[in-house]
């Protein structure tokens, strides 16, 4: 159907010309003979900012009955378009391609089933045996390429091929030379996030043609962003919308997809002051004065999917301006028991503070106060760095009395709740299961739970000293002796 | 009844270059078509020769630069296929320098020969399909058309299978048994199957004296014989093809120059004149003899030529109908690139911070693995103290730029199974180097000046 001899054979010069003014016009020619004029320009107008890629990606494949090299590795970020724009050919153009995505395929199986049906059928995938080798797959292959020669390159398109990895060693190697093995003109595509170094197999294998997606600018991103503008405001407002949002974002995420997701969501209220008739298109500074504190919201929430979209716009609905909003996470309002609460500081007090310095802090009297570098050389670093310590299950007891306020008798109840943490996984155990005279525990929870927790609590000043002289272990700036020292003496004299 | 279909399978592989071999074979087409082609459909036709040679690794007349080697196999298999006398060979060389390229001359050659294309059967293997020694026994039942002859049967080994197959052959030809082949690729990925039962066997038989057997096998690893069992590497006859090439850089442009220039039986000759004018002058110039010679200072491989020239003949097209450098120069710069400064241009501000504060950890403590709190900790303190342009962010706004250098394996946990410390305290390396890293910065785009500044001072 392509055949060169039978389509005029001219050069192509397409001009692209963006939508939104705000951008300069890019002129690009795309001169691929073998391929029919009319399509090639509808596809470049539905790739924008891709359009070197898409003629580089239309130079390697050539005309249809040309051979291909054998293996090409396409990378780039995420939402960079490389699935998009490589699918995109196949489909306009009408190759026979095979599409397949690796996390899908759990065995090698699916994937021989899904080539071997796309490009013969699926009565040919039917003959696979049950559990099929790459062997059976090559043979069949041959077996129906023979009867069905390749008269255009035919395509086999891996998404996610970093999944590949993981399956059978022979599979990543073999693919990649298919075209030798079936002696057929096929060309295999990988397309991955992950670079081609971290691919490569211990003895080296046939090296793919390696090809990088860039990832967008900041222009581009306006320029693609600025195409699901809605229809009943003019493009100028939602370009300025999106430079404001891009202000906010795009020192953290530069992910096409996720600022498509933002973008949509926060619209409405964007264009809030503009319903209620406060502001005019043209007051861009007040627009953004209204919408800047929302968007660093969103950032906090949404964008960390501790809300779902679903409850954000609700949100935007409700008009309550200092709401706390309801976060995924647990730890924003779990409920504990009274003891539970100081259990649990006293667990992080255990873990994070050295053994050496419970004397100190939490007996009533000890004696001397003597001005020695209390914190050894190689605890400086490691308190609140290295992670939580492990303490035996007698020193969290020991620490617990002394901090709760009441005298507590060693019921079963306290112990039980120990447990009850260890449950919700606030408390990890560290060690056998097994060892039940002196279990060891690890706090897992972090500092700004506990000042949460304790804020809750109606605790006292001298907890809150204890914390705060945990602050300062962690800062690992022991600046002065003396006013540690202060502040413990100042922690004694209560 | 044997021998038409049994010819027709040997030579099935080769049918092409036989009649290369045999006669001219272009188009024919262009036979009945006198001289000129539009230009359009001569680069057309260019094209179409030069993909298939750069890209289907077509069989070239002649192997460049591996005369004594290929001399010294095609006596080999010729002794085996004419006078019947069993051999082993092994050829060894690194990926890309020929090996199954001469291999395929010899046997083209060796076809050509009349006693040797009634008699030889061809068996091959590779050791990427064949992962097992079972499927390896049905490919070479398959191979030798002796499904119908095995039917049901169910054997007590390996060995007994292999033996039966062999007498198998026998029975058409009452005198003596007809020699095979067995080509075994990726040889060493036969030597990690269970008891190396095929290859004990396989060249137990071409000791043996039954049957006339060659053994050939194709692999890239040097300590091949390392890998084999001590049964196994005795029966082994220790003889071994290495391919390391020898050409000279002089030699490599002669190279160079055939593999781009047209065959003399193109059908338009000046169209075919012209091009090879323009690459024999293309390999005279001085830019394009320094890309060559350092694509030939990094690899002396075909392989890595053929990707460097297919992309260079790919940007040929109507508009500029001949190689120029600059394709070659483009060519080179998209071979050349490194990949990882590609990813690291395309990370957010935030994930490049978080990228510079673990170099200065690598840097002060000595390539001692950090976790997630230590590059926190350095982040801040870079926020309150020299940052202008960047804002303190929420911890775990920085914690899901850190899983983003995960997800990128930017960042490897040093231990990848364990899993009962928390995410922010599992340890953790980082897999850029200090160049790399700043090589990266000086080509980030709109770079803010205090993060430059960070990056180069000394302690963070």
């Amino acid at each position: 159907m392509f055949s060169s001899s039978s389509l005029p054979i001219q050069p192509l010069c397409i001009r692209i010309i963006q939508p939104s003014n705000l951008i300069k016009r890019m002129s690009v020619t795309l001169q691929c003979p073998g391929y029919p004029e009319d399509t090639l320009r509808s596809l470049a107008e539905r790739l924008p900012c891709r359009e070197t890629q898409l003629a580089t990606l239309l130079a390697l494949m050539g005309q249809p009955d040309q051979y291909s090299y054998p293996s090409v590795f396409i990378y780039g970020h995420r939402a960079t378009g490389k699935s998009h724009v490589v699918l995109s050919i196949m489909k306009d153009l009408e190759l026979p391609h095979a599409s397949v995505d690796c996390v899908e395929c759990v065995s090698s199986g699916l994937l021989f089933h899904q080539v071997l049906s796309a490009f013969f059928g699926p009565d040919a995938a039917a003959l696979l045996p049950r559990c099929p080798s790459l062997s059976d797959f090559v043979r069949l292959y041959k077996q129906m390429s023979s009867n069905s020669p390749a008269t255009q390159t035919r395509y086999i398109i891996l998404d996610r091929a970093e999944r590949m990895r993981d399956m059978d060693f022979s599979l990543l190697p073999a693919l990649l030379r298919l075209q030798e093995l079936v002696n057929d003109n096929v060309t295999v595509i990988l397309l991955s996030e992950i670079v081609w170094e971290k691919f490569r197999p211990n003895t080296g294998c046939f090296e793919p043609l390696l090809f990088h997606f860039p990832d967008y600018s900041k222009a581009e991103l306006v320029q693609i962003l600025s195409w699901d503008h809605h229809p009943s405001y003019t493009p100028e407002l939602y370009a300025s919308y999106i430079n404001i949002l891009l202000g906010v974002f795009f020192s953290v995420c530069r992910d096409l997809r996720e600022l498509r997701h933002l973008a949509v969501l926060n619209f409405s209220k964007f264009c809030e002051p503009l319903e209620k008739g406060e502001a005019k298109e043209s007051d861009i500074h007040k627009l953004w004065k209204n919408i800047e504190p929302h968007l660093q919201r969103a950032m906090q929430t949404v964008y960390l999917r501790e809300v779902s979209s679903v409850q954000w716009e609700q949100q935007q609905m409700d008009e309550k301006e200092a709401t706390t909003l309801r976060v995924l996470s647990a730890h924003a309002h779990i409920e504990l028991p009274y003891y539970s609460k100081f259990l649990l500081i006293a667990a992080y007090l255990a873990s994070f503070n050295p053994a050496r310095t419970d004397r100190r802090f939490f007996l009533k009297s000890h004696g001397k106060i003597r001005k020695t570098n209390f914190l050894k050389k190689h605890e400086k670093t490691s308190n609140h760095l290295l992670g939580p310590k492990p303490f035996p299950l007698d020193r969290l007891m020991a620490i617990f009395y002394s901090v709760v306020d009441s005298r507590v008798a060693p019921t079963a109840s306290v112990f039980s709740q120990i447990s009850s943490l260890v449950t919700l996984q606030l408390l990890s155990q560290v060690g056998h299961d097994d060892q039940l005279d002196s279990p060891k525990y690890k706090c897992s929870v972090s500092l700004d739970f506990i000042l949460a927790i304790s804020r809750c609590v109606c605790v006292c000043v001298r907890l809150l000293d204890l914390l705060a002289l945990s602050l300062v272990i962690q800062s690992q700036v022991v600046r002065q002796e003396r006013s540690l020292f202060t502040a413990v003496s100042n922690l004694h004299l209560l | 009844m044997w021998t038409p279909e049994i010819r027709h399978v040997a030579s099935r592989k080769y049918a092409g270059q036989w009649r290369e071999i045999t006669g001219p074979a272009p188009v024919k087409m262009s036979k009945r078509r006198s001289a000129a082609l539009t230009g359009a459909q001569g680069i057309s036709l260019a094209q179409k020769l030069l993909r298939e040679r750069l890209c289907h690794q077509k069989l070239p007349d002649q192997p460049v630069g591996l005369d004594s080697q290929y001399k010294y196999l095609l006596e080999l298999l010729r002794r085996t296929a004419v006078h019947g006398e069993s051999n082993s060979v092994l050829i060894v060389g690194p990926r890309g320098s020929g090996k199954t390229m001469l291999l395929g001359c010899v046997l083209r050659e060796l076809m050509s020969l009349k006693e040797a294309q009634k008699n030889v059967l061809l068996v091959e293997l590779n050791g990427l399909l064949q992962t097992d020694d079972k499927i390896a026994l049905k490919e070479i039942t398959r191979q030798l058309h002796l499904e119908n002859v095995v039917g049901d049967k169910v054997f007590g080994s390996f060995a007994e299978n292999l033996a039966f197959l062999l007498e198998a052959l026998k029975k058409g030809d009452k005198s003596s048994s007809r020699p095979v082949l067995f080509v075994l690729d990726e040889f060493d990925l036969f030597a990690h199957h269970k008891n190396q039962t095929l290859l004990y066997n396989l060249l137990d038989v071409s000791q043996s004296a039954q049957t006339p057997v060659a053994v050939l096998g194709l692999t890239c690893r040097l300590d091949v014989l390392e890998l084999l069992e001590k049964r196994v590497k005795s029966r082994f006859s220790h003889r071994q093809i290495h391919l390391f090439s020898s050409l000279s850089f002089a030699q490599y442009l002669d190279v160079v120059r055939a593999q781009l220039s047209l065959p003399p039986d193109f059908p338009d000759p000046k169209f075919s004149d012209e091009w090879n004018h323009s690459v024999t002058k293309l390999c005279e110039d001085k830019t394009v003899e320094e890309i060559l010679r350092r694509n030939f200072n990094g690899s002396k491989d075909f392989r890595s030529l053929h990707s460097l020239l297919f992309l260079a003949v790919s940007r040929v097209s109507v508009s500029h109908s001949t190689l120029r450098e600059a394709d070659l120069i483009e060519a080179w710069r998209l071979i050349s690139v490194d990949s990882k400064a590609n990813v690291l241009h395309g990370l957010s501000i935030l994930e490049l911070c978080l990228i510079i504060a673990m170099k200065h950890l690598n840097d002060t403590y000595d390539g001692e693995p950090f976790n997630f709190q230590m590059v926190h900790n350095e982040f801040k303190k870079f926020i309150q103290r020299k940052s202008h342009s960047i804002h303190k962010f929420e911890k775990p706004v920085v914690m899901k730029a850190f899983e983003h250098l995960l997800q990128l394996e930017l960042v490897r946990p040093v231990d990848s199974g364990v899993c009962k410390v928390q995410r922010e305290y599992q340890l953790m390396r980082l897999m850029l180097e200090h160049g790399q890293v700043m090589e990266a910065l000086q080509k980030y785009p709109q770079c803010p000046t205090d993060v430059k500044q960070w990056a180069l001072s000394a302690f963070g």
